[in-house]
């Protein structure tokens, strides 16, 4: 028998699914503090310095890490380079693109100037962040593409840095977060989906970030657990807005993407909705359709954290109702609640099902067919 | 069952902890306040390499307010999603009915009662002397 010693774990040799995946939500992270600083201008330099970043949002830095692991991320995906997970692309190549056959990847910078007070450093931040991914990530491999990381509170703001960046194939997608000062669907955020309605772009809308209101309706939870469980009741207060303010009546070639909340709460929210829209329709006459006919064209799921029920028929019904066209596969690397690819979907489900699942609905979404 | 060295004791001090791959399959052996415990370096869960999470201590409660943390070093903890097993029996604590770890038998043995494999016949030449820490595989 070949016993073989190791000096330390060998971390980047796990197999995984055999296939070509998307991987459709990746955070990359910034190594150092200041990487972000050749893309901003030293004004911002001295003002990050002497005055820092003030989130919608009672902590400087919002809510504490760690959240169940370091920075949330995977304990094992520290880079042998130093660094916080994430932030190495050489070493995200190693132990998730390359044994998982990821070959189109989704960045989604969670830490960037969204959520801040100061609009004009958002915006500043922001623009940065998309000049970063272009220069750390896209340009140096091909497989990844960026988000355009907007000013969300500042809608005009947000629109000309989508302007900005229409057409540059680094980017698949505007990015927003679901918490935000008011539901997405008001009109100060409009001017953004204009702009990624005229750019051709999908917008993604992903769990997280700082609107000043606790992420229940109830109040401020106690646990982190009730945080977790909060993103999809977030989420679900988002979407809904999105529905019944009339924004895919404004802009109807507007594709959305709902960004690791879980898909499971779909048909429940989309029949509650059709029921009152069919009583209260009056009170929204811009909304022509059933809410749920607006969810079924317009809105994409990605799949982590996979819905995990223990009897997998129940996942299906789901699944039949959200539309095996309409997930998009998506691991959440380095976050330590990281689907493994070759683990979140059942027996059971036709080749034709799984390649959308794992790709193809990607590639169509994004354009990269 | 095949008997494999893994270690001289004084190479694996309390508190420690080494990797290794028999087979193809990647293991771990701890020591813990001088005990040593294997596991199969594998999580149940979704595959991650579940022995570099951290050791840590048992939160239970009896009622709702009464919390003890007891076996402290014994229970470790997934460094993915956290799920955590009992280093001695394999059992996990997150949901006990769906996951168990595999746990191998880990014990001490005199150097001279050693299997003398490939590998084993080179640890035995650095530490004659000392007693090796064995697993049955």
């Amino acid at each position: 028998m070949n016993v073989q010693f190791r000096a330390s774990p060998d971390r980047a040799t796990a197999t995984s699914v055999k296939t070509a995946i998307a991987d459709c939500d990746i955070h990359p992270a910034r190594a150092t503090k200041d990487e972000l600083y050749p893309y901003l201008a030293k004004r911002w330099h001295r003002h990050l310095e002497v005055y820092d970043k003030h989130p919608y949002q009672g902590m400087m830095e919002g809510p504490p890490y760690p959240k169940a692991q370091p920075n949330a991320s995977r304990r094992d995906a520290y880079p042998p380079e130093g660094g916080p997970q994430g932030s190495s692309l050489s070493f995200m190549q190693q132990q998730h693109l390359d044994p998982n056959h990821v070959v189109l990847g989704v960045l989604n910078p969670l830490n960037t100037g969204q959520g801040l007070r100061n609009h004009d450093l958002s915006g500043a931040i922001c623009s940065a962040i998309n000049d970063w991914q272009i220069d750390k990530w896209t340009s140096r491999d091909r497989r990844l593409k960026g988000s355009i990381v907007v000013a969300n509170e500042d809608g005009l703001a947000a629109a000309a840095e989508i302007r900005k960046r229409a057409g540059d194939a680094n980017f698949v997608q505007v990015l927003l977060l679901s918490r935000n000062v008011e539901p997405l669907g008001q009109r100060r955020y409009w001017p953004i989906y204009a702009a990624a309605e005229e750019a051709g772009l999908p917008v993604g809308v992903h769990a997280f970030g700082f609107g000043g209101n606790p992420i229940t309706a109830s109040g401020w939870p106690s646990f982190y657990i009730e945080e977790m469980v909060g993103h999809s009741q977030c989420q679900q207060s988002a979407l809904a807005s999105i529905v019944l303010e009339g924004v895919f009546e404004r802009h109807p070639k507007l594709k959305m993407i709902m960004i690791e909340a879980g898909f499971g709460w779909a048909p429940s929210l989309s029949w509650r909705l059709d029921k009152c829209w069919q009583r209260l329709k009056s009170e929204v006459p811009h909304l022509k359709r059933p809410p749920s006919e607006v969810i079924a064209e317009h809105i994409w799921w990605t799949t982590q954290p996979m819905e995990d029920p223990e009897r997998r028929d129940h996942l299906f019904d789901v699944i039949d109702w959200v539309g095996w066209d309409k997930l998009l596969f998506a691991t959440d690397y380095p976050h330590w609640d990281y689907d493994e690819p070759s683990r979140v979907l059942p027996a059971g489900v036709s080749d034709a099902n799984r390649e959308a699942f794992y790709l193809n609905n990607a590639r169509k979404l994004y354009g990269l067919a | 069952m095949v008997r494999h060295v893994i270690a001289a004791v004084d190479e694996l001090p309390p508190g420690t902890r080494k990797f290794l791959t028999i087979g193809d399959r990647p293991i771990a052996v701890f020591n813990i306040k001088g005990e040593f415990f294997g596991l199969l370096n594998r999580c149940p869960h979704q595959g991650a390499a579940l022995c570099e999470g951290p050791l840590i201590g048992l939160a239970q409660s009896s009622d709702p307010g009464q919390i003890d943390y007891t076996r402290l070093g014994e229970i470790i903890r997934c460094p993915w999603h956290g799920w955590e097993f009992d280093i001695r029996t394999g059992q996990s604590y997150c949901d006990p009915r769906r996951f168990r770890v595999r746990a191998y038998p880990v014990q001490v043995e005199p150097g001279a009662s050693v299997v003398k494999g490939p590998y084993v016949a080179e640890t035995l030449e650095v530490a004659v002397e000392n007693d090796y820490v064995v697993i049955d595989l």
